[in-house]
């Protein structure tokens, strides 16, 4: 039976089918629906949102450490998180079959960066495989399992978006059972001693080679001869935009196993054909070694090493070919993404923004597009729980310098418990006066709406603790008396949580906590907030516009010849209403 | 080897261009069709430009498309219509739904709603345009905007050998097959 499939359900089914029983991860784009769908077999495999990368790859360590097969899945900058227990694991290897998932994000279109995460292959020793399609995505899943336990290493699964959310034709088969390894306990293969390390640095070795073997004779590298002209070796969705534009005459070395790379394969490919391209999106990573094995080729100095690549660029670059597009002189207006309609961080930030002398450090979620117009209150934005730490940061370089320029840190609730609790363990150890804003939204919302720590469900539905964020900031040192419990939607008790917080003279915590208006609610959510208020309506008679309204960024608000809330987005949370000068706006009472 | 059809389907996020997708490939793939189907989402939900790629025939490679390459763009919004024209192949088709949604520039009075854009689609291209949401609207459910689009598409795109009723009925829930293929032949009429 054949199905359409994106490559990360692909990559679900993969699992099932080779029998995986453990999967941990953090959500990322574009890698979120992969455990969206493994938790569709929750029946056969257990599958959990971890606080972070780092949690989620080491619980999936210890899972395969036990003798299970075990599955790790984050976006290509989650693998910075977790890459502290990747290289060692690397040196102890395996007991059940382990595979980590990076999805990559070539051209940015959900990260901050692009980096080309193949590099980690290198950097960690670890075996990699590249899929090119959905179908692809499923075998050398389950082949990876296998591989892992085979040369007792973890595997890499190198995806990027264009495999992750393209669907193509998937072949379902039924899944194997596999039973647990045995465990038993061994010092020198799982105790990264420096003593132990050493031998298992040497032992590394010997895995690379033995693997190395395996790549020069496994038939996820192939070789397709078509003629001695032009030869192409590329991997991953860059090899279908080759083989489109180089087409049916040129010969093409594909490649699914992409470290150790099987140099003796590209050798001899190599030799068969007069003219060698390597076609990669982003780094050089096959043509620098390929380079380095003393074999001529043309790469990156006619393929572009930013951004993701297409059958356009690619034409143009190898043919010199433009491509006959219409064109025309009319521009179409940019459509940024916004917050929503209702979203509670409109409500904070809307009031932040106001606010003199203040450097707002931000951090990654929904709250980080408050950075766009009109309201440009964020003032950075550097990766997963960066707002907490380089806040604090910032606090102490202006402090030393006897500035009184003070320092806002906004971060989310998921954000918060993947790696903003530290920063502010420092924030309060270290003595810095940051306000550490958390803008509680009951959820993960950025990434689709996936449960965490906070939330009181798992992955697989069941109900579960929640984390009192409120205890963990006087845990850590925050006194009660510098901690504002608020809601972000109620404009002037906001303003008075931040100026009694401003004018403290060391760290204090606003919880600012409402959820997110896409949100489904739990019966909890509509126990604790008032989610079905009227909606509101601007009294053309009273309204000046002024747009004071329009510049709360509300999609819902119009502004042509009159101003106008559109009722059918309008979720009443009355921020324009509050902000109006002239109390033009008013809420339809329920 | 048959020649590979392209069509991109673009709109703004929460109109339905995923649905309708949807339904289109399956019956590509009914039809016996190698199809590769990509979007770009992430943030879509929050207000931004969504877009569609589907290209079927005898084997396809890239699942994405480059400018000039679409045989069919259909677009849900008509400002969307003019953000793509590029990636339409010389001779190519556009079905375009006469309906306006504002970005946020727009709405916050930055810049106007660009005038004309139908007038200036028709002069570079073979355009095709009615109004979709008056027609679902007009059917008791606006909602139903995507599936009189992709009536329209499937007509302008014109394969035959395909059951669509059948195809409508395995994709949406039961108790709206009725309605949605009503809207599937009120847009085929259209074009």
């Amino acid at each position: 039976m054949k199905e359409l499939m994106t490559g990360n359900e692909a990559i679900a089914r993969g699992a099932y089918e080779a029998g995986a029983v453990f999967a941990s991860a953090y959500p990322g784009t574009p890698s979120t629906e992969i455990l969206e769908n493994v938790v569709l077999y929750k029946d056969k495999i257990y599958c959990e949102w971890a606080p972070n990368e780092k949690v989620a790859l080491e619980s999936a360590i210890g899972a395969a450490i036990a003798g299970a097969r075990s599955l790790s899945t984050m976006k290509h900058v989650g693998v910075n998180v977790a890459a502290d227990p990747l290289f060692t694991f690397a040196y102890t290897g395996t007991n059940g079959g382990f595979v980590l998932i990076s999805a990559d994000d070539p051209g940015m279109h959900s990260s901050q960066n692009e980096q080309d995460n193949r590099n980690y292959a290198a950097f960690a020793r670890i075996l990699m495989l590249e899929p090119a399609d959905s179908q692809e995505a499923k075998v050398y899943t389950k082949l990876a399992f296998e591989l892992s336990e085979k040369f007792d290493t973890p595997v890499m699964l190198r995806v990027t978006t264009r495999i992750c959310h393209s669907k193509s034709l998937v072949e379902l088969e039924d899944r194997i059972e596999v039973s647990m390894k045995k465990y038993g306990k061994n010092i020198g293969k799982y105790v990264a001693t420096p003593a132990n390390g050493k031998v298992m640095r040497y032992k590394l070795e010997d895995r690379i080679k033995a693997m190395e073997t395996y790549s020069n004779n496994t038939d996820i590298n192939t070789a397709m001869y078509h003629g001695s002209d032009i030869g192409v070796i590329s991997s991953g969705v860059a090899y279908q935009y080759a083989r489109e534009v180089f087409g049916d005459e040129a010969s093409y070395l594909k490649l699914g196993m992409t470290y150790p790379l099987p140099m003796d394969k590209i050798k001899e490919f190599a030799k068969k054909v007069k003219k060698l391209y390597v076609i990669e999106e982003l780094d050089p990573y096959i043509e620098n070694q390929i380079r380095m094995a003393g074999i001529d080729c043309i790469g990156k100095e006619i393929v572009p090493s930013i951004d993701e690549l297409n059958t356009d660029i690619l034409r143009k670059a190898v043919y010199g070919i433009e491509s006959e597009a219409v064109t025309s002189e009319m521009a179409a207006v940019v459509r940024p993404p916004t917050l929503c309609a209702g979203c509670p961080h409109r409500g904070f930030l809307q009031v932040l923004s106001k606010k003199k002398n203040v450097m707002i450090s931000g951090d990654i979620g929904c709250y980080t597009l408050g950075s766009a117009p009109p309201l440009l209150a964020m003032d950075t934005c550097i990766c997963m729980g960066a707002s907490v730490s380089a806040g604090h940061g910032a606090a102490k370089a202006f402090a030393n310098a006897g500035l009184d320029t003070r320092v806002v840190s906004v971060i989310g609730d998921s954000t918060f418990f993947h790696s903003g609790v530290t920063g502010l363990m420092n924030v309060a150890y270290n003595k810095s006066n940051c306000i550490t804003v958390i803008l509680d939204n009951r959820i993960t919302g950025m990434t689709g709406h996936q449960q965490n720590p906070g939330t009181g469900f798992t992955l697989m539905g069941e109900p579960t603790v929640e984390v009192d964020i409120e205890l963990i900031c006087q845990a850590v040192g925050i006194p009660k008396s510098h901690i504002f419990v608020i809601n972000p939607l109620d404009l002037k008790e906001t303003d008075q949580a931040l100026t009694a917080a401003l004018a403290l003279d060391d760290a204090s915590v606003i919880l600012a906590k409402w959820p997110c208006i896409l949100k489904k609610f739990s019966d909890q959510d509509k126990e604790d907030f008032d989610l079905s208020p009227g909606k509101c309506e601007i009294n053309q008679e009273i309204c000046t516009k002024c747009k004071t309204c329009v510049r709360t960024g509300c999609p819902a608000i119009h502004s042509g010849d009159n101003i106008e809330i559109d009722e059918v987005m309008c979720t009443g949370c009355a921020v324009c209403m509050q902000v109006c000068p002239f109390n033009a706006i008013s809420r339809e009472v329920k | 080897m048959a020649a590979i059809k392209n069509i991109l389907l673009v709109g703004v996020g929460g109109q339905g261009t995923i649905l309708a997708s949807k339904i289109l490939s399956s019956g590509l793939v009914m039809a016996g069709f190698d199809v590769k189907m990509s979007e770009v989402h992430g943030m879509s939900q929050r207000g931004g430009n969504v877009s569609t790629q589907i290209r079927f025939g005898e084997k396809v490679y890239s699942p994405i498309i480059g400018k000039g390459e679409a045989d069919l763009i259909v677009a849900f919004e008509k400002m969307e219509a003019l953000r793509w024209l590029e990636y339409l192949k010389k001779g190519g088709k556009m079905v375009i739904n006469d309906y306006e949604i504002p970005s946020a520039p727009i709405l916050m009075g930055k810049v106007a709603y660009p005038q004309g854009i139908i007038e200036e689609l028709a002069a570079k291209a073979d355009i095709s345009v009615f109004k979709a949401a008056e027609i679902a609207t007009g059917l008791g459910n606006s909602k139903m905007m995507n599936v009189v689009l992709l009536g329209a598409l499937v007509k302008a795109l014109n394969v035959p050998g395909i059951d669509w009723e059948q195809v409508i009925k395995d994709n949406v829930k039961a108790n709206f097959a009725d309605l949605n293929i009503k809207a599937f032949n009120m847009g085929l009429a259209q074009v």
